[in-house]
């Protein structure tokens, strides 16, 4: 037996021994990806509105009040399918929503806000991708709470939903909610 | 009593996959001929099973049996017929009863046609294919039983999801499965072959046509997937490089990788090693794409179920067959010996590089797929990988291949001569770059390489591909169906290359809001909205709009019918945008959102050249269809003589 013809089988085993490890050892779950930046303040963003981009947008603007940071695409399947429940979670609170255009084509995503319908109250372009990381978002759509404070206290990955807006959200918006 | 039998239907299958497996290998091992006629029947038996219970669950669809859980929640008193059987493979447990139906019956058809092969090895390839069966039943059973009941029994159900209510989508996973775990049946080979040490060109020869079919099914399987998600969505759309998506691609890759490969190994007896491995990984990774969806692990609009149970027992699974298998080549590969060479010039070489850029392009795709995923695990911070990475590492090697296929179609086997095929290379050169000048006129805009260097390769593998039967036709020489397949292949790539060009980058897109009786022009075409109003389907009310569009002239060219959908049971708003075909461009309308005052906002597209994406995509398969049809792979098998020379050694 050649050493080199054991390479497959042994890359094939270390894949499986993350998967494994994915599943159970690390107790992960895709959805509860835990986010190093739970309970530390809010990485700052800096950019420019994606109507006008000779606004800038900052979060300072939104410090004092709880905040919801989304970052999505016009790219993003699921991104698609959390739009119609973001719009439902902006009908019923006053929490600012902020997104956060990932990487994307800016007449697109004007286009799409046009055509679905826009939730946020402010919507910030991320071109460099460069926000995201200082964010840590591992992919679109991901959702931020930010409290009073200016620290993350939830992160939600995947397609939001206003069921998670009620179960995981509002709680946390609560004085003293997200300890 | 539908469900309970259906239970016991499967039970059954499990028990002769069990013995399939178990005659198999042993009477093959012992060389006991009464243990190895058990197999067949036992195969056929198992397949009747499996199909009964496909069919008990397609029944309860059609009875409206509220009763039985899986029912209840993918289907509806309301639903359209066809899509009551759309949903048995609806959701997770029906899609994987499909996995094993389908599986059951390409081991049927092994187990009928493979009478001219040596009877100790269409033992091992069927106790192999067993194998594959019985942990895909015993999956099935424990972790996702689609025929549990519900008590009480709902008066009605849950409806299925309204994305899956289109006949493309109905279509498209049994295709898709039938591609996906056709793949088996080369793995399966494989196997046999390395278990008996026996790894010869009867091998390949044996293997290729069986890897053709279940080839030209995944081709299918996945333009049907992308017409869908073009016409559906409701964004036009067609490749999203979403995780689910690239799970088909990958093996489709490997797998047309292996069809390449396999070619050399026939006819040259040479890569022997490297097409064993391709066979293995093509199904792997279509292994790996259930585990990625079925389990979870990777968050996709397309992972419908999602259960860390199921996740870690398809994961043993994974690894008792693809550990398994790749043990079973470290073992075996390290025996073969190449006696034949080539030169450089020659197809043997085309072929090799085919096959690295090929696996280079699925690498490349897999490690964005999990790098995310693997970065996390690790704690090296997350990274995001998006469609603008896929497109940029995918053209890496696309280029170079495309350029590869025009040259190396005439790249005579072992040593080719430049001479009597340079006077054609450059006049086929030639052509593709006057055609990709006036095809950068005609849509005009201003000049890019990529789109010019796309333009010119599409050109030049149609005209290379249209060339080698115009040759034989010259010469007046017969076509062999193998290479007549080979072109029309070939055709079909650059078809789809002109179409994903031209489609990508010369679109039109707007989105406009308008009011009645209003107007918006997008590529010459005058869209006006003429009419709304309410409509009722079967199980949805809609919006529906009539736009008629005119061309630069001012004639009429089609009024279409966009629509905005809303089903009833799952609430769930639908975009079925209308959409107008010529031999030139799509016209596509869709429908958005009522900003009020009767004004609506809508997407208008033009889209030149589009449908040839998918005709091309077609025009592979039907080459594939072509090539597996070949009459050499009918003849009788079992008359021919080994070569000695290519067997392995023995341990």
């Amino acid at each position: 037996m050649k050493a080199r013809f054991l390479i497959p089988a042994l890359a094939v085993a270390v894949l499986f021994g993350f998967f494994w490890y994915a599943l159970k050892g690390g107790d992960y779950d895709p959805q509860l990806i835990d986010s190093p930046l739970i309970g530390r303040p809010a990485p700052d963003i800096s950019t420019v509105t994606l109507a006008d981009a000779g606004r800038p947008l900052t979060s300072k603007q939104f410090l004092g009040k709880p905040f919801v940071v989304n970052f999505w695409g016009t790219w993003c399947v699921g991104c698609r399918e959390e739009h119609p429940e973001f719009l439902a979670i902006a009908k019923e609170t006053d929490v600012p929503i902020v997104g956060i255009d990932w990487k994307d084509d800016h007449p697109a995503a004007v286009a799409w806000l046009g055509q679905l319908g826009n939730p946020y109250d402010a919507v910030g372009v991320d071109d460099d991708g460069k926000i995201a990381i200082d964010w840590g978002v591992y992919g679109a759509p991901e959702t931020f709470l930010v409290s009073a404070a200016g620290e993350v206290i939830h992160k939600h990955v995947g397609p939001m939903t206003v069921e998670a807006w009620r179960k995981d959200f509002v709680p946390r918006l609560a004085p003293g909610g997200g300890k | 009593m539908t469900a309970e039998l259906g239970q016991i239907a499967l039970i059954l299958a499990l028990c002769l996959t069990i013995a399939q497996a178990v005659f198999g290998l042993v009477g093959a091992a012992r060389g006991w001929d009464n243990w190895m006629a058990v197999v067949r029947p036992a195969t056929v038996g198992q397949a009747g099973f499996v199909v009964l219970a496909f069919l008990l669950l397609a029944s309860a669809f059609l009875a409206n049996d509220f009763s039985v859980q899986y029912v209840a929640m993918n289907s509806n008193s309301q639903l359209p017929t066809l899509y009551r059987v759309a949903a048995v493979w609806g959701a997770h447990e029906g899609s994987m009863l499909l996995w094993a139906t389908i599986l059951a019956l390409w081991s049927c058809a092994v187990a009928l046609l493979s009478r001219s092969l040596p009877l100790a090895f269409a033992s091992r390839v069927l106790a192999v294919l067993g194998i594959i069966s019985a942990g895909i039943l015993l999956f099935i059973l424990l972790t996702s039983n689609p025929f549990i009941r519900l008590v009480p029994a709902p008066f009605d159900g849950n409806d299925l999801n309204p994305l899956l209510q289109d006949p493309a989508l109905a279509m498209h996973p049994p295709i898709l499965y039938t591609g996906y775990v056709g793949f088996a049946v080369a793995f399966a080979f494989a196997c046999a072959a390395m278990i008996e040490g026996r790894l010869d060109q009867a091998w390949a020869r044996w293997t290729r046509p069986w890897t053709t079919v279940a080839w030209l099914f995944l081709t299918i399987g996945i333009t049907l997937g992308s017409w869908w998600a073009y016409y559906e969505l409701g964004w036009g759309g067609w490749w999203m490089w979403d995780p689910v998506e690239n799970a088909s691609f990958m093996p489709w890759l490997a797998g047309t990788a292996l069809i390449h490969s396999l070619a050399v190994t026939e006819k040259r007896g040479l890569f022997r090693s490297w097409t064993l491995l391709l066979a293995l990984f093509a199904f792997s990774l279509s292994l790996l794409g259930t585990f990625l969806v079925r389990s979870g692990i990777i968050v996709s609009v397309h992972a419908f179920a999602s259960d860390p149970l199921r996740g870690v027992f398809i994961l043993g699974l994974l690894a008792l067959f693809i550990l398994g298998a790749l043990t079973l080549y470290a073992w075996r590969a390290g025996q073969l010996r190449s006696s034949a060479g080539f030169e450089l010039w020659s197809r043997e070489s085309f072929l090799l590089f085919n096959n690295i850029l090929l696996v280079i392009a699925a690498s490349l795709i897999l490690l964005g797929t999990l790098y995310p995923l693997l970065l996390a695990l690790m704690k090296l911070g997350t990274i995001s990988v998006g469609p603008p990475y896929f497109q940029l590492v995918f053209l890496i090697p696309v280029i170079p291949l495309v350029t590869l296929l025009i040259v190396g179609m005439h790249a005579a086997w072992k040593r080719a001569r430049l001479a009597p095929v340079k006077r054609r290379l450059v006049s086929i050169a030639l052509a593709g770059v006057i055609a990709a000048v006036l095809l950068s006129l005609t849509f005009g805009g201003r000049p890019r390489t990529l789109v010019f260097v796309g333009l010119a390769l599409a050109v030049a593998a149609m005209l290379s591909a249209l060339s080698v039967p115009f040759d034989h036709l010259r010469r007046r020489v017969t076509i062999p169906r193998g290479v007549l397949g080979m072109s029309v292949a070939h055709f079909g790539v650059g078809l789809f290359t002109l179409g994903a060009t031209v489609a990508s980058a010369y679109q039109v897109e707007r989105d406009v809001s308008l009011g009645m009786g209003q107007s918006a022009n997008v590529a010459g075409y005058d869209f006006r909205l003429t009419d709304l109003r309410s409509v009722e389907g079967p199980n949805y009310a809609a919006r529906e709009a009539d736009v008629v569009i005119t061309d630069a002239g001012g004639r009429v060219v089609t009024v279409l019918h966009p629509q905005k959908r809303v089903y009833r049971v799952q609430q769930q708003p639908m975009t079925e945008a209308g959409i107008n075909v010529s031999w030139r461009r799509d016209l596509f309308v869709a429908l958005g959102e009522d900003l009020g005052n009767g004004v609506w906002s809508l997407r208008l597209q033009y889209k030149p050249l589009i449908r040839y994406l998918w005709l091309g995509s077609l025009c592979m398969a039907l080459g594939g269809l072509i090539a597996a049809t070949d009459r050499r792979y009918r003849i009788a098998l079992a008359r021919e003589r080994v070569d000695t020379d290519t067997v392995a050694e023995r341990a």
